[in-house]
């Protein structure tokens, strides 16, 4: 970790098998600080795997640099500068409150116990409470407050708003953005709830089957696809163009095209730009076939 | 760039030993928070349970005194009459017995409470997933399971020895009352005892205890740590199942391990060490060439004597059980940094 312009993680090759599937198939890639990154795949494509692999949390074959770090020997360092909220709420059940706050105090050095407060203010979570005696919202915004307290210059966040309801999800993104992300850090996000993530990211990785599908920026990503609502009499002019896609809606087709002329597209029908759900249905069109 | 080097040399290595001094005792913490049933209250309510049913012997005696004046035990009015230099060492022996016993019940609760501490310590945080937080601080995995053999060598045996001590004087200011109300002063034969000989000498036993759980410690933590599902079976039915193999190829003249009381002994020394005290009186198998055992009249004081309880450290048993023990706990480690599901 010598060079600011260094990705803040670098993959090559990364590979890992459970048995005979395949979980990672000789991935590459690289995070550059500063991104909020969103890593969308199918059930099993291997997102929670590429997950682990970067936390430490599970062996790999080829080469994986976390912030300089190689995680399969160094996870105790690294996570000094990592932080992590799991799919489903992970928290002990038999902790405190205020005994959590105390011992995440107590290990981590860039943990600020002002700011876990501050933050836990605006909730109903009080320190005498069990994690046990919290809803699964509450749990999730304990967790937050403990993370948001770190300055932590990587946040993985694994379906961290699985199985809340929209007000928890709403605000959990929220105060993310606002209260949270800077310059500095980076955010990895796994979700299947695409469109609630879709407005945050600023990058874009599809998994399938163990590979890399699709790695932009958003920006890239506007420039490359264009979503074309066609009148039946043009259709088959749009079909000639090769489009990854085609949905009847109200009598029109829409088509999503990869990588043609705007002036082209533009002749054919209304333009738009495609969300992240629909280019995503369509990359992985006949995964479970 | 400069804020990275910084970092860099924060790392060196003299931050390793004041890091490790603000999270040990920490994570010592954490254990007795999650264990604070085990490792404080049931101690406590054994102890309330002895005491109460002292009170409630005091009671009868009371009682049938009252009804028939029939003398229950030794009497107090014989004492307070009678009493003699022997009759007060002999009161004076009969406390010891009792404070001795007040730490004997209490450590047979803890042998429970340890063993099952142990066998979940690195289980059931990957049951219910909340290793996923612990594993996302900055702690090792040698720390974590480190601040477990800790806890289970020194945190639980000396919280329980408090309560029972704590225990024993409740006990002492019982009897003086109970002397007292007779006209009974029993101050002397409480002087004739020897609490504090006896509290020093119970103490020094516990760094004893801590070398000869070892090997249950590492071989509990082990399972705890490597199991999919299960670690009960895997830790206890295992070695069980291997005495009994062996036994019936030994039947059957096929090749087995030599010598059934060693293996048993073995498997003794992988199940039961962490009962307090379990290596008093340990004179059979390959184990325990060491000789300890109560006398027919010793005093308790002679017989917990430090020179006597430490020259255990002189037999190659205990040191065999504390390698096999650091094995396993390094074995525990290496499982701790590679399971993370279990199978249920």
């Amino acid at each position: 970790m010598s060079d600011a312009s260094q990705p803040i993680v670098r993959a090559r090759n990364l590979s890992k098998s459970y048995g005979t599937t395949r979980a990672l198939d000789h991935v590459s890639f690289d995070i550059e600080a500063g991104r909020i990154v969103g890593l969308i795949g199918p059930n099993g494509a291997g997102k929670t795997t590429a997950l682990k692999a970067i936390l430490g949390l599970t062996d790999f074959e080829g080469e994986l640099s976390v912030l300089g770090f190689d995680p399969r020997r160094e996870r105790a360092r690294l996570m000094e500068h990592v932080c992590f909220i799991a799919d489903v709420a992970v928290l002990p059940r038999w902790i405190r409150v205020s005994e959590a706050i105390e011992f995440v105090a107590g290990v981590h050095p860039r943990f600020s116990r002002e700011k876990c407060e501050a933050f836990l203010r605006h909730t109903k979570i009080q320190p005498g409470m069990r994690v046990r005696e919290l809803s699964k919202g509450m749990i999730v915004q304990l967790h937050l407050a403990l993370v948001m307290a770190i300055d932590a210059r990587l946040l993985v966040l694994d379906e961290p708003t699985l199985g809340l309801d929209i007000l928890y999800r709403k605000s959990f993104y929220e105060s993310l953005l606002s209260d949270y992300f800077d310059e500095n850090k980076t955010i990895i996000v796994t979700t299947h709830q695409v469109e609630e993530v879709e407005h945050i990211l600023t990058d874009l990785v599809f998994i399938r089957e163990g590979r890399i599908a699709l790695a932009a920026t958003m920006d890239e990503v506007g420039e490359r696809y264009a979503e074309v609502m066609v009148n039946p009499d043009k259709a088959e002019a749009a079909r000639a163009l090769k489009p990854l896609n085609e949905r009847q809606v109200f009598g029109k087709s829409i088509f999503l095209f990869d990588g043609i002329e705007r002036a082209r597209l533009a002749a054919l029908g209304e333009l738009h730009k495609p969300s992240v759900a629909d280019l995503f249905v369509a990359t992985m069109k006949g995964t479970y076939a | 760039m400069n804020h990275q080097d910084s970092a860099t040399t924060q790392r060196a290595l003299p931050r390793f030993d004041s890091r490790l001094g603000r999270t040990l005792p920490l994570m010592l913490k954490r254990e007795y928070w999650e264990h604070r049933g085990g490792f404080f209250w049931v101690p406590v309510w054994i102890c309330v349970a002895i005491l109460v049913v002292t009170a409630l012997g005091i009671l009868t005696a009371e009682v049938f005194n009252a009804r028939a004046n029939v003398h229950m035990g030794f009497s107090l009015q014989d004492l307070h009459e009678h009493m003699t230099a022997n009759d007060l060492a002999q009161a004076g022996n009969a406390l010891d017995m009792a404070q001795l016993m007040f730490g004997a019940l209490t450590c047979v609760s803890l042998f429970f409470v340890l063993f099952f501490y142990l066998l979940g310590a690195l289980y059931d945080d990957r049951r219910d997933r909340s290793v996923l937080f612990w594993k996302s601080l900055p702690i090792t995995d040698t720390e974590t399971v480190g601040s477990k053999v800790l806890s289970a060598m020194f945190v639980a045996p000396l919280i329980a020895f408090v309560v029972s001590t704590a225990a024993y004087v409740v006990f002492l200011v019982l009897v003086c009352l109970w002397a007292g109300i007779h006209g009974v002063n029993a101050l002397p034969a409480v002087l004739a005892a020897h609490p504090f000989g006896m509290f020093w000498r119970l103490l020094l036993t516990i760094p004893v205890d801590a070398l000869w759980a070892l090997p249950t410690i590492g071989w509990l933590l082990f399972w705890s740590a490597y199991a999919r599902s299960k670690p009960f079976l895997w830790a206890v039915i295992l070695p069980i199942v291997a005495v009994a193999v062996n036994g019936w190829f030994s039947m059957l003249g096929l090749p087995h391990v030599g010598g059934e009381v060693a293996l048993k002994s073995v498997v003794g020394r992988l199940l039961l060490s962490v009962m307090p005290g379990s290596w008093i009186g340990n004179g059979a198998g390959m184990f325990g060439a060491h000789r300890f055992s109560f006398g027919d009249d010793e005093h308790v004081l002679t017989i917990f004597d430090p020179g006597r309880v430490y020259a255990l450290l002189a037999t190659p048993g205990l040191w065999l059980g504390v390698v096999a023990g650091l094995a396993l706990i390094a074995a525990a480690i290496w499982s701790r940094q590679r399971r993370i599901e279990t199978a249920t």
